[in-house]
């Protein structure tokens, strides 16, 4: 099993005509993803690399019964598209775009409020399961379907821990990249409910990052309620205070947010946290040989 | 990004927050013309993106032109050295000259993004003129907060709490309301990501006035507004760190010796981490982003080879979109074209690996290669420590 997007999924690439939109939807379909579509405005009955193109996301999930979608689109026009994608009904959107602007992400957040939508991201590299689908761009190649479950704000970092995963022949069930954001849609918290309740999740790995309190946030949820092995890392043991490593959500001010306090409320509620990203795949392989 | 005080007075002023009267200076001669123009007893100020500055001895209250001309000649030039800054201080290019108050209570204002309530919040305090954190950690009590609905924006009744919560006459509860809700038009028409007042004065005659402002704006939203990124202070930026922004390079530098390329900002600050548990000091982070090309490779060797203390080389990249042999290639023209001479350890995984490994051993370059992070970090912390 999986979460949020398997086979059954029917994807549009809201951004499909531009180059990034292109290349990561011939990937998903290579994957094996069903993508029905995409949105461009202006650029509607348009045929792109087969794919029908529309004007906007509600004809085109009339025309196609697309539930899923994955936005590359620009910055400046990236909320918009997410909001679009709501009011269209759609049950999961993706947002890989990085560099939108807070303020705008505040108007988004309160919009998908009370509504059916799940926002993955912005600034993520989507989501993935193994053997079955995937919306973004996490490489299905080092991907095997497999037992753990992965959560974590960054990219690369992840594909890292899958390819410790798979090398250690645990593969994976689902990846999520919830992106490094300060303002984004599914947190920890919600990817844990998720994969509390699938039954082929054995254990799960979250990647966290320094700024912010979600890793807290998680921590409290685990050491409540979560029923399977967790193995934790916090990037960024090492960075200065002050300053935004990369992603806009990573950084340490007024002395919060440190990779230290994060770790220590992990361990506190029963995860395994590794120092070295070089230890994810073994840990949980520990992990579930205790288990 | 950050601006300076006078700056961020300026934006205030535009959206009716009262701020003293005041212009900046980049001479003392300057400094002397504007004490004349304000007249009566004045406040010289350093302008440097770093607070504590009253306690570095960067802020200082003048009887009148001639003394505000000493004190800017001594400031304008001078490395000023505060809490914030660190031992090695700024260097301080101007000063804001201000008219003096007669100041009755200092009271604490702050705008930011709650993350967790994903909203944003207005906090004020009583306990004006202190770092708010040491407040927060103190006395958290002090501290007021009203969420705002981003549709809404602060409310009336909000802002009437707050004032009341301050103990504020009731006279003052209207232009303290008026202020508070200025200062989230400022947040709100910036795109700031931190509007801070501390303090805010309630002076001798009953006005509510910003005496000091921090604004900090959120640079992805720069793009629509072409006049803030004018605020910009190169200055106040390392060299490199100005160098890697124009080709879109993450970088940071940092004080130690183990140079770091990396793609993808968590994988960047893994790799620092792993670089410190194996004995070394990360000299940069250094994400040169997911989509990178042999150009953008060749740029941040140039960037990172600029950096002195360097005595040793970690590449780690993760190809997932970036193939590992287009990588390999640009690694190799780098190091031709730029006589690298430091150890460089490449450690490469995800699609293509196998062709640019042998790209790399075939290149007749002197290049370490390894296959997982943590050997990476061990050969490069040994390289490192052999240069020295």
């Amino acid at each position: 099993m999986s979460v949020l997007i398997d086979q059954n999924t029917r994807l549009l690439v809201q951004g499909l005509t531009g180059r990034e939109g292109t290349f990561h939807a011939k990937q998903a379909a290579a994957f094996g993803t069903t993508v029905v579509g995409g949105v461009t405005p202006g650029k509607g009955g348009l045929v792109h690399e087969g794919w029908p193109v529309f004007d906007t996301v509600a004809q085109a999930v009339g025309e196609t019964g697309a539930d899923a979608s994955v936005i590359f689109v620009p910055p400046s026009v990236a909320a918009d598209a997410i909001l679009e994608a709501a009011d269209a009904g759609l049950s999961l959107v993706v947002c890989i775009t990085e560099g939108i602007p807070t303020i705008d992400m505040l108007g988004v957040v309160r919009y998908l409020e009370g509504r059916p939508t799940r926002l993955i991201g912005p600034n993520c590299p989507g989501i993935i399961s193994a053997g079955k689908a995937k919306a973004g761009i996490i490489p299905g190649h080092i991907c095997q379907e497999g037992r753990v479950g992965i959560v974590s704000k960054s990219g690369t970092l992840t594909y890292e821990a899958i390819h410790q995963l798979t090398r250690l022949g645990l593969g994976q069930t689902t990846c999520i990249g919830i992106g490094g954001d300060p303002l984004i849609g599914t947190t920890f918290v919600d990817a844990l409910r998720l994969f509390a309740d699938d039954e082929a999740t054995e254990a799960v790995v979250l990647i966290g990052e320094i700024g912010g309190a979600a890793e807290e946030e998680a921590a409290a949820f685990i050491g409540k309620a979560f029923p399977k092995p967790v193995v934790g890392f916090i990037a960024g043991q090492t960075a200065p205070p002050g300053r935004r490593m990369g992603h806009a959500g990573a950084i340490v001010s007024g002395g919060q947010g440190t990779a230290a306090e994060k770790m220590a409320a992990l361990e506190a509620a029963g995860v395994t946290v590794v120092k070295s990203p070089a230890g994810i795949g073994a840990a949980v392989r520990s992990r579930l040989r205790a288990a | 990004m950050k601006i300076h005080e006078y700056q961020a007075k300026a934006l205030f002023a535009r959206h009716g927050l009262a701020v003293p009267r005041g212009e900046v200076a980049f001479t003392a001669a300057e400094a002397r013309e504007v004490a004349e123009r304000l007249g009566g007893r004045v406040v010289v100020k350093a302008q440097i993106h770093a607070g504590g500055r009253g306690k570095g001895g960067g802020v200082k209250v003048v009887a009148g032109p001639a003394e505000a001309a000493r004190v800017a000649e001594a400031l304008i030039g001078s490395n000023l050295v505060t809490p914030q800054t660190g031992p090695e201080g700024r260097r301080v290019s101007r000063v804001l000259v201000e008219e003096g108050l007669d100041i009755e209570r200092e009271l604490y204002l702050g705008l930011l993004i709650d993350r967790a309530q994903e909203r944003p919040v207005v906090m004020a305090s009583s306990a004006g003129g202190m770092e708010i954190e040491q407040v927060a950690a103190d006395t958290p009590e002090l501290i007021l907060r009203e969420t705002i609905d981003p549709g809404l924006g602060l409310a009336g009744f909000q802002a009437r709490r707050l004032a009341f919560g301050l103990d504020l006459p009731a006279r003052l509860v209207p232009p303290a309301v008026r202020v508070m809700q200025a200062a989230y038009t400022v947040f709100r028409e910036t795109d700031a990501s931190l509007v801070e007042v501390n303090p805010l004065v309630v002076t001798a005659g009953g006005d509510v006035i910003a005496l000091d402002g921090k604004v900090s704006l959120d640079d992805n939203a720069l793009f629509r507004h072409p006049e803030l990124r004018e605020l910009r202070d190169l200055a106040e930026e390392d060299e490199l760190e100005i160098a890697a922004s124009k080709h879109a390079l993450n970088y940071i530098r940092l004080d130690g010796t183990i140079g770091c390329m990396v793609n993808g900002a968590g994988l960047a600050m893994a790799t620092m981490d792993i670089i410190k548990l194996s004995g070394g000091e990360p000299a940069n982070f250094l994400d040169v982003g997911g989509g990178a090309n042999a150009d953008q490779i060749r740029n941040a060797f140039r960037i990172l080879m600029s950096d002195a203390n360097v005595k040793a080389v970690l590449i780690n990249i993760f190809g997932g979109i970036l193939r590992c042999d287009v990588l390999a290639a640009g690694v190799i023209a780098a190091v031709q074209e730029l006589d690298v001479g430091v150890p460089v350890v490449i450690r490469m995984e995800g699609t293509n690996v196998e062709a640019g490994k042998r790209a790399l051993r075939e290149s007749g370059l002197n290049f370490t290669t390894a296959d997982a992070m943590d050997e990476a970090a061990e050969l490069v912390v040994a390289a490192a420590g052999r240069g020295v």
